[in-house]
């Protein structure tokens, strides 16, 4: 049995904790998250690893059960170099986006810290994953772990028959490809029964249509491949493709069906965290947010002691540092900085509201309670869409944004922006493009390939604002490609305005 | 809601994983072993640890943007920019504040991790392989194996013989007559038949009285009782072992210098670590001579400096002492490395040459002899310095065929190559030849 808790009310005391401390906590965490947040989440499924198990799970991008690779184990010996020689600490947890919602928790975690981690990950995390249009769009809580275990058993299987090397071969391609192998927009779904019974119609048509007057016609001399032709392929090829995984999957000729199978894997293993790379810093600032609400409702309701909260806020300020610019620490905008901010921010719309909010978010400024419009755009937005959306001149002040212009063509850099008047919308667009998916990496599809001719793939780079692919490792994927596709490859750079080519990449395949 | 304990799972889960990785890495990971076990002493050189490898060569390709080209950047933090600005391009050409910088990896070209030992062995020592020569004996104290030996009454539950308890237990019953259940399923029905038809109470009652008492009967004999049980029984079986010893011989007089010495060491190290691989134990012993020879400690022989002249028979007739004492060559695998700058006094090569045939060799399984040289030394164009008279006097043995391997050694980065063409596969070194 656990000590007994000494103060009333309170949760736990002190560093400890068991499995019933656990219990009281999320029990604790579930009631605010549902009476004050109504927040909807999937049940939990809380397990306590190791250190060891944490890098474990870091090496297979946080999945619990992952096929092999060289690379996990490359990623492994990586963290674990760090971790043994302090220069980094371990993730205090990390959740599965599946139903029922896994969280790991670390067992050197204080209680506080666990207290911290269930509210972030097993009701923020959980509600986002639940509720956000990608993610329930997208992806399968409930198969994916299912479906980890066959990709691991298939994969695994596949090795023992064909040989490690050869399976290393194929998923080294595809993991290069890995980023195009995500369907970005819906596709029409065409369902098989009903294509046929289309082309049992049409054929019925022409036959009520035939006329053998029609065949007394004299016959066209030439029938050079006109448009036409080359129309019909790509149609029937599905072109232009953007999930170059995809295409590959379905038509490179020379695949055998268990190499199929693997690409498909990787395709869905993509497509599973796809929604995750759009989502990133509403994530981050869900979990936080919820976390931060959770703990201070706890502690005024007095069930989390004065040092407990401290120590939670000890966490909760250095996770959500946002060092400037300048600063040697500054690496990119960290999600759960900006997040959070949004979302304290939405939070002060909502109750004081400004002028000039009333102004820019007439739906809800003042509206008082903030959750309807957090869990509202917790659900219909992505990062990007999301900063269109909400981000408010009040937090680029706050956050002294601007926007820094680098045109290699220019000598010196330009700022283009920066948080006045004039600039408050340029800079929220700028932003929000910052994180596009679409923009942030090269737009790249399968165009064409030479059916009548040598079977060479004709792939096209729609090149944004002048940026070209990084050659060396472009020409390395390329050839990746190729080994794929089994015939050359060739990869266009050209300019979306003119339709000229700027640059051109041709790999043939490794003999 | 579910609380689970996984911290009782097994570890090692990614195992496979990193021996994927291994594998292939491997042609880098092995130039790193070689080039950190250079770095290390001979006892603890074979020991795992941190290696690093160019990132190169591992790096998984994936499309992104090269430089050029315009990008935006919007950054945090403003503290005296107005718009239209003009900022100087920072000088490193990184993009303005790096958004865009890869998360891992940036500027780093070196890709450390952490080895086994057994992993840091395998990889260092690959292809390479021990004459064949193994003299086994059987040493008390070793660790054993276990065979099966009959059985026994007494044991632990996971050895107990199942099918030799029930035969034990069948013949039992049998010899004591304890009743069949089918025997007594019988019985009852014919009185159940019999009951209460006129005339047959005498036989019933008959019948009742035979039922008790094959019921008591059943009741007193068990089914098993402890005398059947029987356990597998295992014996240890005292399994050979193969020893090793290996002597270190080497000139330490005036003429040999630090160098000199590093290089042998090196030598000596690597032959270490490889007997170490093959033998679960292994001896060295350290004779260092000038004019004389004497049997001494790691530290003295590396470091301790004497002066005199060069005999080198001395440290010979010193190792056929210790064999004689010590190592007899019957139970041991000797195995000796010798490393000289080549100087021996004259007059002194006919004793060597002799010891070395008629008593060292023979013992031996395998003879080393490492000149050492300074670099440049010879490579001086138009002065080529002869061969030493040591040199000369190994020459003749081998050539008359003396189980014997020498080698010179001008430079630290000539150890691996000269070591691993010593004891390169045999099938590897025909193929090379043929």
């Amino acid at each position: 049995m656990n000590a007994p808790v000494s103060t009333p009310g309170l949760l736990y005391e002190g560093a400890d904790w068991d499995f019933s401390t656990l219990m009281r906590i999320h029990d604790a965490c579930e009631e605010v998250a549902v009476r004050d947040l109504g927040l909807d989440f999937y049940p939990n499924r809380i397990e306590i690893i190791s250190a060891e198990q944490m890098l474990d799970a870091y090496a297979s991008t946080g999945l619990p059960l992952f096929y092999r690779h060289w690379s996990f184990g490359k990623q492994f010996a990586q963290h674990e170099a760090l971790y043994r020689k302090g220069l980094r600490g371990l993730a205090y947890e990390i959740v599965i986006n599946s139903d029922p919602c896994l969280s790991y928790v670390m067992e050197e975690n204080t209680a506080t810290l666990q207290a911290l981690v269930i509210a972030h990950a097993a009701f923020g995390h959980n509600h986002f994953f639940k509720n956000n249009r990608i993610f329930r769009e997208w992806t399968d809580a409930k198969g994916i772990l299912d479906y980890l275990e066959f990709a691991k058993g298939y994969i695994a299987e596949c090795e023992d028959r064909y040989g490690e090397i050869a399976v290393e071969r194929v998923l080294d391609s595809a993991h290069a490809l890995m980023n195009y192998g995500v369907h970005r927009h819906h596709r029409r779904t065409i369902d098989l029964r009903s294509e046929e019974q289309r082309v049992r119609e049409r054929r019925a048509h022409d036959e009520r249509m035939y006329n053998v007057l029609w065949s007394t016609l004299p016959e066209r001399a030439s029938h050079a491949i006109g448009a036409d032709e080359v129309e019909k392929r790509r149609a029937m090829l599905q072109l232009p493709q953007e999930n170059v995984l995809y295409f590959l999957e379905k038509s490179a000729p020379r695949l055998a069906a268990w190499q199929r199978e693997v690409i498909r894997i990787v395709r869905n293993v993509a497509q599973y965290f796809h929604p995750q790379r759009q989502t990133k810093m509403m994530n981050e600032g869900c979990a936080t947010y919820v976390h931060h609400r959770i703990l201070n409702t706890l502690h005024r309701e007095g069930q989390l002691s004065d040092g407990a909260l401290l120590e939670a806020l000890h966490s909760h300020t250095s996770v959500i540092m946002q060092p400037d610019f300048d600063d040697p620490r500054y690496s990119g905008i960290n999600p759960y900085a900006l997040g959070f901010a949004m979302m304290e921010d939405i939070e002060r719309i909502c109750r004081e509201p400004t002028e000039e909010d009333r102004v820019w978010f007439p739906d809800f400024a003042g509206s008082g309670d903030p959750m309807p419009t957090l869990r509202y755009g917790w659900s219909e937005f992505r990062d990007e869409s999301f900063i269109l959306q909400f981000l408010s001149p009040h937090l680029m002040r706050k956050m002294k944004f601007f926007h820094l212009k680098d045109d290699a063509a220019q000598p010196v850099l330009r700022v283009d922006a920066m948080h006045d008047e004039r600039g408050y919308r340029r800079l929220r667009r700028a932003l929000a493009k910052q994180y596009d998916p679409a923009w942030m990496d090269p737009d790249i599809q399968v165009v064409d390939v030479d059916l009548a001719g040598d079977r060479r793939l004709i792939l096209e780079h729609r090149v944004q604002d002048g940026r070209l692919l990084e050659e060396q490792e472009a020409r390395q994927v390329l050839r990746h490609l190729a080994s794929l596709w089994s015939y050359d490859v060739l990869l266009r750079e050209i300019d979306p305005a003119t339709g000229a080519s700027l640059r051109e990449h041709a790999v043939s395949p490794p003999r | 809601m579910q609380i689970l304990d996984r911290r009782l799972n097994p570890s090692g889960r990614s195992l496979p994983n990193r021996q994927r990785f291994l594998r292939r890495a491997k042609s880098l990971v092995q130039e790193a072993v070689r080039d950190a076990s250079a770095k290390r002493d001979i006892r603890s050189a074979d020991e795992g640890g941190e290696v690093s490898i160019p990132l190169h060569g591992i790096r998984e390709p994936s499309f992104h943007h090269g430089s050029g080209g315009s990008r935006d950047h919007v950054l945090p933090g403003n503290k005296e920019y107005r718009e239209g600005d003009e900022i100087q391009r920072p000088p490193s050409g990184g993009g303005g504040g790096g958004s865009e910088g890869s998360p891992e990896g940036g500027g780093e070209d070196a890709f450390r991790f952490v080895l086994t030992r057994e992993e840091f062995l395998s990889l260092f020592l690959d292809d390479l392989e021990l004459p064949d020569l193994a003299k086994r004996r059987l040493v008390e104290g070793a660790d054993p194996a276990w065979h099966r030996a009959g059985y026994s009454v007494a044991g632990t539950p996971s050895n107990l013989s199942l099918a030799r308890t029930m035969r034990n237990s069948l013949s039992r019953r049998i010899a004591l007559k304890r009743p069949k259940p089918e025997a007594v399923a019988a019985l009852e029905a014919e009185i159940a038949a019999l009951e209460g038809q006129p005339g047959s109470e005498e036989q019933v009652a008959k019948l009742k009285a035979e039922l008790a008492i094959q019921l008591r009967r059943s009741q007193r004999i068990p089914w098993i009782d402890p005398i059947d049980v029987r356990y597998r029984r295992f014996e240890p079986v005292p399994r050979p072992v193969a020893r090793a010893v290996m002597f270190c011989l080497m000139d330490v007089s005036g003429s040999m210098t630090e160098d000199m010495k590093d290089l042998a060491k090196r030598f000596y190290t690597l032959l270490y670590i490889f007997l170490q691989r093959r033998y679960k134990h292994v001896d060295i012993v350290f004779i260092r001579h000038t004019h004389e020879a004497a049997e001494v400690d790691e530290q003295t022989f590396f470091h301790s400096r004497e002066t005199g002249g060069t005999l080198v028979s001395t440290a010979l007739e010193e190792m056929r002492k210790v064999v004689a004492d010590r190592y007899p060559p019957t139970d041991w695998n000797i195995y000796a490395a010798q490393a000289s700058d080549g100087d021996n006094a004259a007059g002194d090569s006919q004793r060597t040459a002799r010891l070395l045939i008629d008593e060292v060799l023979p013992a031996c399984q395998y003879y080393a002899y490492i000149e050492v040289g300074r670099d440049g030394e010879h490579g001086m164009p138009g002065f080529p310095r002869g061969p030493t008279d040591l040199w000369r006097t190994y020459e003749q043995l081998v050539s008359a065929g003396a189980p014997m391997a020498m080698k010179k050694v001008r430079n630290r980065r000539d150890i691996f190559p000269v070591f691993r063409e010593l004891f390169a596969k045999r099938g590897l070194l025909e193929e090379a030849k043929a």
